[in-house]
């Protein structure tokens, strides 16, 4: 009981030490709020826009959470291709990497055109462009470092291709794979408000950061960070959750 | 008695970037049915080749396998394999890791009776009290053994073992040895052991048949009978010796060390 109550203070007193040690240092400084906000000040801009973060926050979540989805079940394809077929490995890892190097600020604009009038569409785009890479690479070393015995034990059963994957490769992927997507987690985020932010359309924290910005708002600007924050570490635990339940196996007890 | 396992002048080369490595030249080797036969040679000699040509795994480039009468073109169910590293899915329980081929192998058990079944082989080991543990709970010989349940869980006809010692301790080494002899008991089944433990073949096989060097090919083929061997005492009797030493001699031959022989040599 000690122990768990240990684990879940731990971080708390990590955030609040932090907060104060924010506080101090713009009263130290005596900043003004517009050079830089302090934690007190993001008080009254959550008191007085509350409605706005909850519709706002949930539309970057669930645009976020949607790109994440989409991002998890094609990089994990790219990542089977990979993982199988050296011929395939050799043909895409360059165009991978290079997809990869484009900035994808630059890429908002292009797709904010194609797809005109597309918002949801365009920000799920780019949040799932972003954080696919990590889930794929990761699928792929998983899948291509099976050592052969686990390949042979099957194999020598007359197992098909399709059970060794099933009982043994994607089980045994299952680490790689979550390490990944808690990566992805915080890339799909930098995804969906870089179009939020890019291309304003009205919708998401990326456009609440925006009209801050606009009416010189400073705590308010600061306010969405701290909320973008909020909402990618509840999702990065909601990963955790899902990591404890399909790869706790692969955690060694400390010793 | 029928031969079990029938390995006809298989030859076998691997192609590499330097041309065709051969590691199998004209190879035969029969294994009577419930036999145990233990395959030695120097190292690199191919004996891992072997393994999965009777396994199905790989086709020879010539030369026929049959097992049972039939030739082997692909695996089948009716084989088990053990391997040096003992790979368990970590992701399961040691019992769950036994049961694993009868997931794959067509068979009519109910759940039940597949878990008595591996729980029953698991007490055979020495493994009772294991079954729900994770392999990461168990140490290298622990999970050699319930590996060795997981090769013969489906009761197949031939088990093959490419050196299952090869990575443990003396002790435990010697352990495993007598788990073997007491599987055998219990479970019919026709073994071919891959091994470079001389003592270990003397003490487990019925016929110990030594592989020339690289590509290789049957050079010596050594009866070991020995009376009341499930006793490990049985290695240190003189007939156990004189066995160890013709075999000693003939690994060297296929070292290319020696050719002609000599007493000293033979003493030595």
């Amino acid at each position: 009981m000690m122990k768990h109550w240990k684990k879940v203070a731990t971080p708390l007193i990590a955030i609040v030490a932090f907060l104060a040690f924010w506080e101090f240092i713009v009263w130290v400084n005596q900043w003004p709020n517009y050079k830089m906000a302090s934690p007190s000040d993001l008080i009254p801009a959550y008191a007085k826009y509350w409605n706005l973060f909850l519709i706002y926050g949930w539309q970057t979540l669930w645009r976020t959470v949607v790109g994440l989805l989409v991002a998890v079940v094609f990089g994990t394809l790219i990542g089977m291709v990979m993982g199988f077929s050296r011929t395939m490995r050799d043909a895409l890892y360059p165009l991978l990497v290079g997809f990869n190097a484009i900035p994808k600020a630059t890429v908002v604009p292009v797709i904010a055109l194609i797809f005109i009038g597309q918002h949801d569409f365009n920000t799920v785009l780019i949040a799932f462009m972003i954080s696919f890479f990590p889930i794929s690479v990761a699928v792929s070393i998983g899948l291509s470092t099976l050592e052969p015995e686990y390949r042979d034990i099957l194999r020598s059963l007359g197992a098909s291709k399709w059970t060794i994957f099933w009982k043994i490769a994607l089980p045994k992927t299952l680490p790689e794979f979550f390490g990944a997507l808690k990566v992805a987690v915080t890339l799909a985020f930098i995804g969906t408000n870089l179009m939020e932010i890019v291309e304003p359309h009205g919708r998401g924290l990326g456009h609440l950061f925006d009209s801050g910005k606009i009416n010189a708002d400073y705590p308010l600007m600061f306010a969405v960070l701290i909320a973008l924050a909020f909402l990618g570490i509840l999702l990065y635990y909601i990963v955790v959750g899902l990591e404890k339940i399909f790869a706790g196996w692969a955690e060694r007890p400390q010793g | 008695m029928t031969n079990l396992i029938e390995i006809k002048g298989v030859t076998h080369a691997y192609k590499t970037d330097n041309g065709p490595l051969p590691v199998l030249d004209d190879l035969n080797i029969s294994v009577p049915e419930g036999d145990f036969c233990a395959v030695v040679g120097p190292s690199g000699c191919g004996k891992s080749t072997l393994t999965k040509l009777v396994a199905g795994l790989m086709k020879p480039d010539q030369g026929e396998v049959w097992l049972h009468g039939e030739r082997v073109t692909s695996p089948r169910s009716t084989v088990g394999m053990a391997f040096q590293n003992p790979v368990m899915l970590e992701w399961r329980t040691i019992l769950q890791n036994v049961l694993l081929p009868l997931e794959i192998v067509p068979n009519k058990m109910s759940k039940r009776e597949k878990e008595e079944r591996g729980r029953e082989l698991l007490a055979l080991v020495g493994l009772e009290g294991f079954e729900d543990k994770r392999p990461s709970e168990l140490s290298g010989g622990m999970r050699q053994r319930a590996s060795l349940c997981r090769a013969i869980v489906h009761k197949p006809d031939v088990l093959i073992m490419d050196e299952p010692f090869g990575a443990l301790d003396a002790f435990t080494r010697e352990d495993l040895w007598q788990t073997m002899h007491a599987l055998r008991a219990e479970e019919p089944f026709t073994g071919v052991l891959i091994t470079h433990d001389l003592r270990e073949s003397v003490y487990l096989a019925d016929e110990v048949i030594v592989l020339s060097g690289r590509p290789a090919t049957t050079q010596h083929v050594e009866n070991v009978k020995l009376e009341g061997r499930t006793d490990l005492e049985v290695i240190y009797t003189p007939e156990a010796t004189d066995i160890l030493h013709r075999l000693r001699h003939q690994i060297e031959i296929a070292q290319g060390r020696a050719e002609g022989q000599t007493k000293d040599e033979e003493a030595a």
